[in-house]
């Protein structure tokens, strides 16, 4: 009887620890967990044979073809985004995915460490054509629905209030599809959330031409990759892949040109596939990472036309996040 | 912890320490399993305070006083978003015992109701009640939840096309309808004469249900006086007739005269006072309606839900009740010359209660423990507010886990306590 409860002590004890060597674990795995959603076109959606796509689907693809050179080896975790940072923190997922805004308290307080930022998305208002709105200005006595712990929960009170105008009710629901179906049935107003996502939602609707999107943006939400804080390596490995899919745009390498860029005499592109210097092992991989990552996902341009770009369903334009050298903001340190 | 073993022989004088001394043992036995809980307990604590320190975690509870930042769709108290996480803590509190206790309330009208049907000698009566048994026990909650907030609620028309309830409207359709019948003569008549009338004042639509707002002026306090006067003189006439009942056995109508002085007594305060309690009507001003009081779709349908779905049980429990009393009780009590409603009322209903009240109490236990299912429609109970958004945004898990555990354990004792005092109440006195 003693026995038996220090040994189930012992175990409980054990698995309330979180393991510091998150790539070790990894390796041994087999295959990436990564936390994503329950199912936003786009970002990260499976189909019917339950393959998901996605730009955050994407990204923890390429941390797998880096580490296993095997972009299959991800197991992905639908997670609400109520359930999405208690996943993270109790070791169930190695990396979370899934648009998830990078706030200060999330960074400091809550223990983790956002890797970069994917895509760079402000907090919008959807809303029926019919009610012939033309500005969040006019928002004064609606009922809203939002989705629960989510930065938009917090920053929609925050813009009633800077802008003197009062909602009559916010409604929180706990996953995305529950709060879209009170939007449709009429419960709300307005449904807010990121743009990104709300261009998402509207496609999902019985008849998308009936709603549109309100000209404001009224928040900063960039959305990016984090883990948990403990691991100092592992951060470095997901920030590092972050970089490298910048960097390869940057520098002009795609799926396609990859075997042939690796014979370039340019040094910045022999610095990043690895054929000058061994820069890959600083984050326990080996010096051609990047390669197996472009071969296996593209650069970060390729995957954003590939989801949410210009000539998928989403349609939108490459905006903030085009690079920095051509008018966007996303820019990746050098590989030196 | 007493002893383990009632038959212990007497302990030898002198004799050492022994396995097989049975009072020696348990104590050790005793002690062992103390300590190993108390140490995993303390393994517990210690681990888990390691642990968010290396992973740089908040702990404490002082995010209880930081601004909480988000809104709440339903509550009790004044609320808004600066106010802070034990504000928010304390209004998801209140909903959940809102709902709680009407929903208890509900389910036990339904349920006796429900359980007395099923013994009707009524076919069809009996046939409705247990359809109903077998429908609403046999189907989970969320699902029923589900059903009336999606398939009900949703349903109805938008603020601007809402049911309106009031003479009006009412005579409205009706001279809409006289003349799409070709009796126009007598339908734009009345069509006519109901525009002039005021317009309603109660609302129904898919955002919930609204109804005018009383505004107390001064002079109100007078009617609630009146109020408590009522309540105390009907307290006084029970004692009053049940101690002449027995001394004389006459009757005395107690129910319909408290009633008649619960009603009359406070009336008659309003008109002393001029009538001082207003009207704030609900108006159409945009997207929704402005003023009355409003009753949210989340709150009906998770109310309806819960008192539904616990009404079958409760049901179930009143008929097994009711059939545990012997028939000889049904007999003897009409051989006294009883008619079946006060056989039922004063012979048969004392006696079941003994065999109700016990399973009764772990569904009202069930009842407030299902109400935290309400965050699937996204109504605002204390499991949404506090182990939803508060837990989400702060990410302080085992505070607010423990608050929570601490919370439901509370309101489950109170009931179990409220209930087990009840029951000592109805229990066969043995004489």
């Amino acid at each position: 009887m003693k026995r038996i409860l220090l040994a189930a002590a012992g175990l409980l004890s054990l698995a309330g620890a979180v393991q510091a060597a998150t790539l070790d674990d990894v390796k041994a795995r087999g295959a990436l967990n990564c936390g994503v959603t329950q199912g936003l076109p786009g970002f990260s959606s499976p189909n019917d044979k339950n393959e998901w796509s996605g730009l955050d689907v994407d990204f923890c693809r390429a941390i797998a073809a880096g580490i296993f050179n095997d972009p299959t080896k991800v197991k992905f975790t639908p997670l609400s985004a109520k359930d999405r940072f208690t996943a993270l923190t109790s070791g169930a997922i190695d990396v979370l995915s899934r648009n998830t805004t990078w706030t200060m308290s999330r960074d400091t307080t809550l223990g983790f460490n956002f890797a970069g930022v994917m895509y760079y998305d402000g907090q919008g208002f959807l809303i029926r054509k019919s009610v012939g709105l033309k500005s969040a200005k006019e928002l004064q006595e609606a009922s809203i629905c939002v989705q629960t712990g989510t930065s938009n929960e917090l920053n929609v009170g925050d813009y009633f209030r800077a802008n003197n105008m009062k909602y009559r009710e916010v409604i929180a629901f706990a996953t995305l599809d529950e709060t879209v179906k009170a939007y449709e049935s009429g419960r709300c107003d307005v449904f807010t959330s990121d743009k990104s996502q709300l261009a998402a939602v509207r496609l999902k609707l019985t008849n998308p031409a009936d709603h549109v999107l309100l000209p404001e943006t009224i928040s900063k939400e960039p959305l990016g990759p984090l883990v948990r804080h403990g691991d100092d390596q592992w951060f470095d490995l997901v920030k590092w892949t972050y970089f490298a899919l910048l960097n390869s745009e940057e520098l002009g390498i795609t799926q396609k040109n990859v075997d042939e860029m690796v014979k370039s005499e340019n040094p910045d592109i022999k610095r990043l596939l690895g054929t000058d210097g061994k820069y890959g092992e600083g984050i326990g991989l080996t010096p051609d990472w990047v390669v197996r990552i472009i071969k296996a996902t593209g650069n970060y341009g390729e995957i954003y036309d590939r989801n949410v770009g210009p000539a998928t369903p989403l349609g939108i334009e490459r905006g903030l996040n085009n690079l920095w050298t051509k008018g966007g903001i996303q820019y990746g340190p050098p590989v030196r | 912890m007493s002893e383990v073993s009632p038959a212990a022989p007497p302990r030898p004088r002198g004799r050492r320490w022994s396995w097989t001394d049975p009072k020696l043992r348990s104590q050790v036995i005793q002690i062992t399993v103390a300590v190993i809980l108390l140490w995993l307990l303390w393994s517990f604590y210690s681990n888990a305070q390691s642990n968010l320190s290396r992973l740089g975690i908040a702990s404490g509870f002082g995010f209880l006083d930081n601004r909480a930042g988000f809104a709440i769709s339903q509550s009790l108290v004044p609320y808004n978003e600066s106010m802070s996480y034990g504000r928010a803590f304390l209004v998801g509190l209140l909903n959940t015992l809102l709902v709680a206790f009407l929903g208890i309330i509900l389910a036990t009208l339904i349920g006796f109701l429900m359980g007395v049907a099923r013994l009707s000698k009524n076919v069809v009566i009996k046939a409705l009640a247990s359809a109903y048994v077998e429908i609403t026990r046999n189907l989970p909650p969320l699902f029923q939840i589900m059903f009336w907030y999606l398939a009900v609620l949703a349903t109805l028309p938008g603020p601007r096309q809402s049911w309106g309830f009031g003479l009006q409207p009412l005579l409205g359709a009706i001279g809409s309808g006289l003349s799409s019948i070709g009796l126009g003569f007598l339908g734009g008549p009345l069509s006519t004469y109901a525009a002039t009338l005021a317009a309603p004042g109660v609302f129904v639509n898919n955002r919930g249900l609204v109804v005018p707002r009383p505004i107390f002026e001064d002079g109100s306090m007078a009617i609630l006086y009146a109020l408590i006067a009522a309540l105390i003189l009907s307290f006084l006439l029970g004692r009053w007739a049940k101690k002449r009942r027995e001394a004389t056995g006459h009757f005395f109508p107690v129910f319909w005269t408290s009633l008649g002085l619960i009603i009359v007594l406070p009336l008659l305060a309003s008109a002393a006072m001029g009538f001082p309690v207003g009207v704030e009507k609900p108006e159409l001003r945009g997207f929704n309606f402005v003023g009355g009081l409003r009753v949210i779709p989340e709150f009906v349908s998770l109310l309806l839900a819960l008192s539904i779905y616990t009404g079958g049980f409760i049901a179930e429990i009143v008929r097994s009740g009711i059939l545990a009393v012997s028939k000889g009780q049904t007999e003897a009590a009409h051989s006294l010359g009883l008619r079946n409603g006060p056989t039922l009322r004063l012979v048969i209903i004392p006696q079941a209660m003994r065999v109700i009240v016990p399973p009764l109490t772990s569904q009202y236990l069930n009842l407030t423990k299902n109400s935290s299912l309400g965050v699937a429609v996204g109504y605002p109970d204390l499991f949404a507010v506090f182990a939803g958004t508060t837990l989400n945004q702060t990410g302080q898990a085992i505070e607010i886990i423990a608050i929570i555990m601490a919370v439901y354990l509370t309101i489950s004792i109170v009931t179990s306590t409220i209930m087990g005092w009840y029951n000592k109440r109805v229990a066969l006195v043995e004489r």
